[in-house]
């Protein structure tokens, strides 16, 4: 079955923001990494077999608008919410994936009752363990960086092929906004953790086991963070699972998000 | 002409093999390889060759800094500007430069030019950059808010030096609540204020609308040429014609009794070995938002090793054929410099005499010959091609106290 996906351009707090439309179902915002996303994956026609996926591009990057004051994901947040009012979406849940987990958590704790269900993929936002680190791609190349969230190589190859130049440009503008809403403390939060207790949208917790750019120990975190939240690692998997492990990580959300 | 020497300050008592083998000597090369008895060794010796310069007759000594590598040892240029304004007494102490983004507190640091240009009784030049791409991620400050920062960071300073406090700053990277500090410059409207720089042409335009010198960091004499005319085209639209004491150019030159020992000792010169930062990851030096827009595309696809560097690799045989570097005896170097002068013509030169290896005597006599009789031909021969330097020019330190723009009748005080 194919699924028929459309492109808009939505007008929000000053820019013209991209998105991406398919499926049927109940509403899905699926909030991508740090380093953008391509226009097709099997994990987002996998989730438009079951839901209205909304896969929105982040202010400034791929092909949404810079607004030049955006300064952290809070920001990026709140202009979600924005997206999803003039949508007129309700009972709206969340997939966010390593640097989209840090938005869909903001946008839980700051409207604790308004998800049906929040899915936490590898999610960047909460410090690490003591002696752990989110990885710095402030100092590795453009494409040592992606590669090094995949716990095998061929899935890298897989999606990005030989790497156009294109896709290098995305990944330094990507990683530019990166650094203008993360960059100090770099990619977490000091108050997060203690504003997701309110939070009601039963939440799981994804990491691949072979995460190396976001330490399962921050995942344990928002586990503990957000009231009666449930983990699971998959095995042999990296930090961009919905890449490496498309079934699992779909099979594992539509589960979670259809249970009643 | 003003003629000023300049040393990286390089530590180069370090295990070179370790750097090679590491395939870095930049941000992320372990410190455990500095020696602080080497250093404090190092340092004294840097410092009493800036003293030795004056006394043989350089008109200035130009101070820079960089962070976490060998190949600089400076890693706040106030502080030798400072030891230099109280241990020198004639020559101009040129920063080149504070490298204003890497400031959280633009008052504090006008606050320490202000104090540096009293203590040396008015001899600073307040040079300032956006610093280095690894300079942003060894001080933790973010790279694409760089150039932001650097304009701000600079009206800040310069409100802070000419107009009476107190005020409030309330900028977009900078807040204020009383900006009143004590200490202000001597020089009055404020010390002069010289850009240095290799590649962006946004710094040239800039540097140019507000008449600034733009100082030409060792560029090739083709890239210089197309500088002065991107700065000629911008100080045009301004209102004003840009002149010999609009421009400066810092040239590698190693100066010896004997040609083959200039040539071997100007060979440490290429001792770090990759670009003039030292061997490392090119997204260290530029990294995301640091660099141009314009310069992306190629930027990464060099980054990558799918096109060569922009700034090319030569090897020590091309930079000095390509007057890049240059070495021998004092009558040849004057020779090559008067070739370069011509080619060049600018108002200010700053001369890197000594770098990498290069032994204490061997740095010694340079300087004895760089400054004793290079410098004094140089000045006289730039002096017959009416090469004045801002000073010789009576140039205004901004271009708000120009008096002669077209169109203008009054300066604006």
């Amino acid at each position: 079955m194919s699924v028929v996906w459309t492109d808009t351009v939505k007008q929000i707090a000053g820019i013209d923001l991209h998105l991406t439309r398919g499926g049927t179902g109940p509403t899905v915002l699926v909030l991508h990494h740090d380093i953008g996303t391509v226009d097709q994956l099997p994990f987002y026609d996998a989730l438009a077999e079951k839901f209205d996926v909304l896969i929105p591009h982040h202010p400034g990057w791929g092909k949404s608008q810079r607004p030049q004051w955006l300064r952290s994901p809070r920001d990026i947040a709140a202009i979600y919410a924005w997206l999803l009012a003039d949508l007129e979406a309700s009972g709206v849940s969340l997939i966010g994936l390593g640097f989209g987990g840090w938005i869909a958590a903001e946008m839980a704790s700051l409207a604790p009752r308004d998800y049906a269900g929040l899915v936490l993929v590898g999610a960047a936002g909460i410090k690490p363990a003591e002696g752990e680190y989110i990885a710095d791609q402030a100092i590795v190349s453009y494409i040592a960086y992606p590669k090094s969230g995949f716990h095998d190589e061929a899935a890298f190859a897989r999606i990005y092929g030989d790497v156009s130049t294109d896709q290098l440009e995305a990944w330094d503008i990507a990683r530019e906004m990166s650094f203008r809403t993360a960059w100090k403390p770099y990619m977490y939060s000091q108050t997060l953790p203690h504003l997701l207790g309110g939070v009601r949208a039963p939440a799981l917790i994804v990491w691949g086991d072979d995460d190396r750019i976001v330490p399962l120990s921050s995942g344990q975190a928002y586990a503990r963070a957000l009231p009666g939240a449930s983990m699971t690692t998959i095995p042999d998997c990296g930090h961009f699972a919905e890449m490496e492990k498309p079934d699992t990580v779909a099979k594992l959300a539509i589960d979670f998000l259809s249970r009643k | 002409m003003h003629m000023m020497y300049f040393t990286e300050q390089p530590m180069s008592a370090y295990d070179a093999k370790a750097g090679l083998d590491y395939g870095a000597t930049a941000l992320t090369f372990s410190n455990s390889y500095f020696d602080p008895n080497e250093g404090s060794r190092l340092y004294n010796e840097y410092l009493e060759e800036y003293i030795m310069a004056e006394e043989y007759g350089a008109d200035g000594i130009m101070l820079n800094e960089h962070h976490n590598a060998p190949f600089c040892m400076q890693a706040r240029t106030n502080m030798f500007a400072s030891i230099l304004a109280a241990v020198t007494k004639r020559v101009k102490i040129v920063i080149l430069g504070n490298p204003l983004p890497l400031t959280e507190n633009p008052v504090q640091l006008a606050e320490e030019l202000a104090m540096i240009d009293m203590i040396s009784k008015g001899r600073l030049v307040s040079g300032f950059v956006r610093g280095g791409g690894q300079e942003q991620l060894a001080n933790g400050v973010n790279p694409a808010f760089n150039r932001e920062r650097f304009m701000e960071a600079h009206d800040l300073v310069q409100k802070t030096w000419t107009q009476p406090g107190p005020f409030r700053w309330e900028g977009t990277h900078y807040q204020q609540r009383v900006v009143n500090p004590w200490a202000i410059p001597m020089q009055k409207p404020y010390p002069r204020v010289w850009i240095p720089g290799v590649l962006s042409k946004e710094t040239v335009i800039w540097t140019a609308q507000q008449r600034y010198p733009y100082i030409a960091l060792n560029t090739s004499i083709e890239a210089t040429k197309q500088i002065h005319e991107t700065y000629d085209k911008a100080a045009a639209e301004v209102g004003y014609v840009a002149g010999p004491e609009n421009f400066g150019y810092l040239i590698r030159v190693h100066v010896q009794d004997t040609e083959e020992k200039a040539m071997e000792n100007a060979r440490q010169f290429m001792w770090m070995q990759g670009e003039f930062t030292g061997l490392a990851n090119p997204v260290w030096a530029n990294p995301a938002g640091y660099f141009s827009p314009s310069g992306r595309r190629a930027f990464v696809e060099f980054s990558t090793g799918r096109a060569k560097n922009p700034r090319g690799n030569p090897t020590f045989e091309q930079q000095v054929n390509d007057t890049m570097i240059i070495a021998g005896t004092p009558d040849q170097v004057i020779e090559r410099l008067k070739y370069l002068v011509r080619e060049t013509r600018p108002g200010i030169m700053g001369i890197w005499a000594n770098d990498g290896n290069v032994s204490k005597d061997d740095r010694r006599r340079c300087i004895q010959l760089l400054c004793g009789e290079v410098m004094p031909a140089i000045k006289e021969y730039g002096a017959t091609l009416g090469l004045n330097d801002p000073w010789e020019a009576n140039a205004p330190v901004h271009l708000r106290y120009s008096t002669d723009l077209v169109g203008q009748k009054v300066a604006a005080e």
